[in-house]
């Protein structure tokens, strides 16, 4: 059988891929492997199978703290960076007004601009502004950095839905609420649920602003940050990252799949 | 015009500096079919837009049975609209597409589904109810488009170029429906096409449309035999045009020196041309007759030579060359068993044509 010079196969790019993966992924697989490692030092050989330091994280009532400080921030800075990025990609996509090109740039200035700068930045506004910080303020922080995110995942879904559906539907004598009920929010859909995950997870894992900006509630970062400098603590921040790490692998599994069908349908409609 | 039904009054439209619309001002009769033709980027379809309301005049009125429309939202309008692609919702299956603008009559299940029923048996689609919209074909999209806009019985259908995505045979059989749909439901369609054979075919009135403005309004008899500029004339079908001069004016008979033809009687009609005029002599390639021999009778006869043809089964097209003319004549003929036939020869040969058959048109 002839293969096309595009689809022949290429030892060494194949020996590369395997390289790259290896050199990405084994350092993120050591964390559970000492996690289930009976001992505090991390460091080979290997003393044993042990599940202690996973007891030990059920009855510390300081990680299930943190843990719930970055569900909350994270839920609700995904809700309101993606409601927020849905208007922001609509406006984008749709009208032509001026500074639009700037603006965007603007918007999307968080993904480029070091995170350090924008966290002492905050905090001298806040302070000045005599805001007390808490988990409002790391949210605060956190929005800012998942707004690009939000719009960014939404800005293609709504460039690839054709604007005459909307229009039809005001033809057919909906307002403009029920046509984004009816017609803008089905299309978009897939977009607004990648959203709501990546920003969630964005701001699950983010550090800096949350160490600037976080009062007297550490998020789940900080917390483990604090735990570092006790060595008998490490073992179960092991056992929580171990944790983190599997959830965070069924997220993106969720969202990469719903994201596949909805290509496949949109191809189709297209 | 006060029993107009849709009335454009001096409307204006600029996109920035560019005006896309140029004083047009329009009056559509109940239940006309009435066509805005033109190539594209010549207004049609901002115009028809603005009756949709999704553009607004700069300036002008568009009344719509009586009522001002400047002020009056989309949604609020009584007219719906066929779009280009059809708009088919894609998330929705075709019951619900069909149903979709339902939803404000706040109507009984049944009753809902009664209605969606009779217009899916309308567009001859009943089996098609659950498909979803990327499950159709072009012509289904383009029947469910006009459903979705019929079931809710507006005043006024707009259609923006709905044939245009459809492949010849299907677009010919469509062009038929929606004539016989159009009589069915009685309602006024205001169509817009850059396709100038459908809109002779379809339509009552046509206004041709040419940079923003309306070139000439008529029937399609009254635009294709008597266009009133060379626009319009070389816009519709196809046209022999000769430079002329008026030579002579009897009330509204003259006389006119054309290149190639020679002397040239015609009627002016209202127009005011005198004695001396720059004027253009237009002939239709089918008004034209060729004969081997020179024809004897009533009609006007020149010679020249048969250069060229071309065999398009139903017709036959010639070309002619006349004496101190660089383009050649056109001339259609119905073939026949005794049909003339160009056998790559130059030869000489006679045409002739009735006095009526000619167009005389201002020099612009």
């Amino acid at each position: 059988m002839s293969e096309s010079y595009i689809r022949k196969r290429s030892r060494p790019l194949q020996i590369y891929a395997v390289i790259f993966i290896i050199v990405l992924y084994v350092p993120v697989l050591f964390i559970p492997l000492f996690s289930f490692n009976d001992s505090i030092y991390v460091r080979f050989p290997l003393e044993g199978f042990t599940l202690k330091w996973y007891v030990e994280l059920f009855h510390r009532e300081p990680v299930w703290n943190s843990l719930m400080n970055s569900v909350k921030v994270g839920l609700a800075v995904s809700v309101i960076s993606t409601a927020f990025g849905i208007f922001a990609a609509k406006a984008i996509a749709r009208y032509r007004f001026p500074g639009r090109g700037p603006l965007v740039g603007f918007i999307m200035l968080p993904l480029v601009v070091p995170l350090i700068i924008f966290g002492v930045a905050l905090l001298v506004l806040l302070s000045r502004l005599g805001i007390p910080l808490s988990l409002w303020t790391v949210g605060l922080g956190h929005l800012i950095v998942c707004m690009p995110f939000s719009i960014a995942t939404l800005l293609p879904r709504f460039e690839g839905f054709d604007p005459a559906l909307e229009e039809a539907s005001a033809d057919l004598g909906e307002n403009a609420l029920w046509t984004f009920w009816r017609v803008t929010l089905p299309m978009i859909f897939p977009g607004v649920i990648a959203s709501l995950m990546l920003t969630f997870t964005v701001s699950f894992d983010e550090f800096i602003m949350a160490f600037f900006l976080n009062g007297t509630q550490p998020t789940l970062p900080l917390y483990i940050w604090g735990q570092l400098r006790f060595p008998q603590e490490f073992p179960s921040v092991l056992a929580l990252s171990s944790f983190v790490i599997a959830a965070s692998f069924v997220i993106v599994f969720i969202g990469l799949w719903i994201n596949r069908s909805a290509h496949a349908g949109a191809i189709k409609v297209e | 015009m006060t029993d107009a039904f849709i009335s454009i009054q001096n409307v204006d439209k600029y996109f920035g500096k560019f005006q896309a619309i140029d004083n047009v001002s329009i009056d559509i009769g109940h239940g006309e079919f009435f066509s805005l033709l033109g190539s594209s980027g010549c207004g049609k379809t901002t115009l028809l837009r603005m009756l949709a309301g999704f553009e607004n005049p700069s300036s002008g009125e568009i009344y719509i049975d009586g009522q001002p429309m400047s002020e009056v939202p989309p949604h609020y309008r009584p007219v719906n609209m066929v779009f280009q692609n059809y708009a088919i919702f894609p998330h929705l299956n075709v019951r619900d597409n069909i149903a979709y603008g339902l939803r404000r009559q706040k109507l009984s299940k049944a009753k809902r589904n009664e209605m969606v029923d009779e217009m899916l048996a309308l567009i001859k689609l009943p089996e098609y109810g659950d498909r979803k919209a990327n499950e159709l074909s072009g012509g289904q999209r383009q029947r469910i488009a006009l459903a979705r806009a019929l079931i809710l019985r507006p005043k006024v259908l707009l259609l923006d170029e709905p044939l245009g995505a459809l492949d010849k045979q299907l677009r010919e059989q469509m062009q038929l429906e929606l004539r016989q749909l159009q009589r069915t439901v009685g309602i006024t369609f205001v169509f817009v096409t850059h396709d100038q054979e459908e809109a002779l075919t379809l339509s009552d009135r046509i206004a041709v449309m040419s940079r923003g403005r309306v070139l000439q309004l008529d029937t399609p008899t009254g635009l294709y035999e008597r266009p009133g500029s060379r626009d319009v004339a070389s816009f519709i079908g196809t046209m022999n045009f000769f430079e002329g001069r008026v030579s002579k004016v009897e009330g509204t008979k003259i006389s006119v020196d054309a290149e190639g033809l020679g002397a040239v009687k015609g009627d002016r009609g209202e127009r005011a041309f005198a004695e001396g005029d720059r004027i253009q002599v237009a002939i239709r390639p089918e008004k034209l007759e060729l004969t081997e021999e020179k024809p004897n009778g009533g009609t006007t006869t020149v010679q020249g030579m048969l250069k060229d043809s071309a065999y398009l089964g139903e017709r036959s097209h010639f070309y002619v060359k006349l004496d101190g003319l660089e383009k050649p004549v056109a001339v259609s003929t119905q073939n026949r068993v005794d049909a003339i036939s160009a056998n790559g020869e130059a030869r000489p040969i006679w045409l002739s044509w009735d006095p009526e058959a000619v167009v005389l048109l201002g020099a612009d």
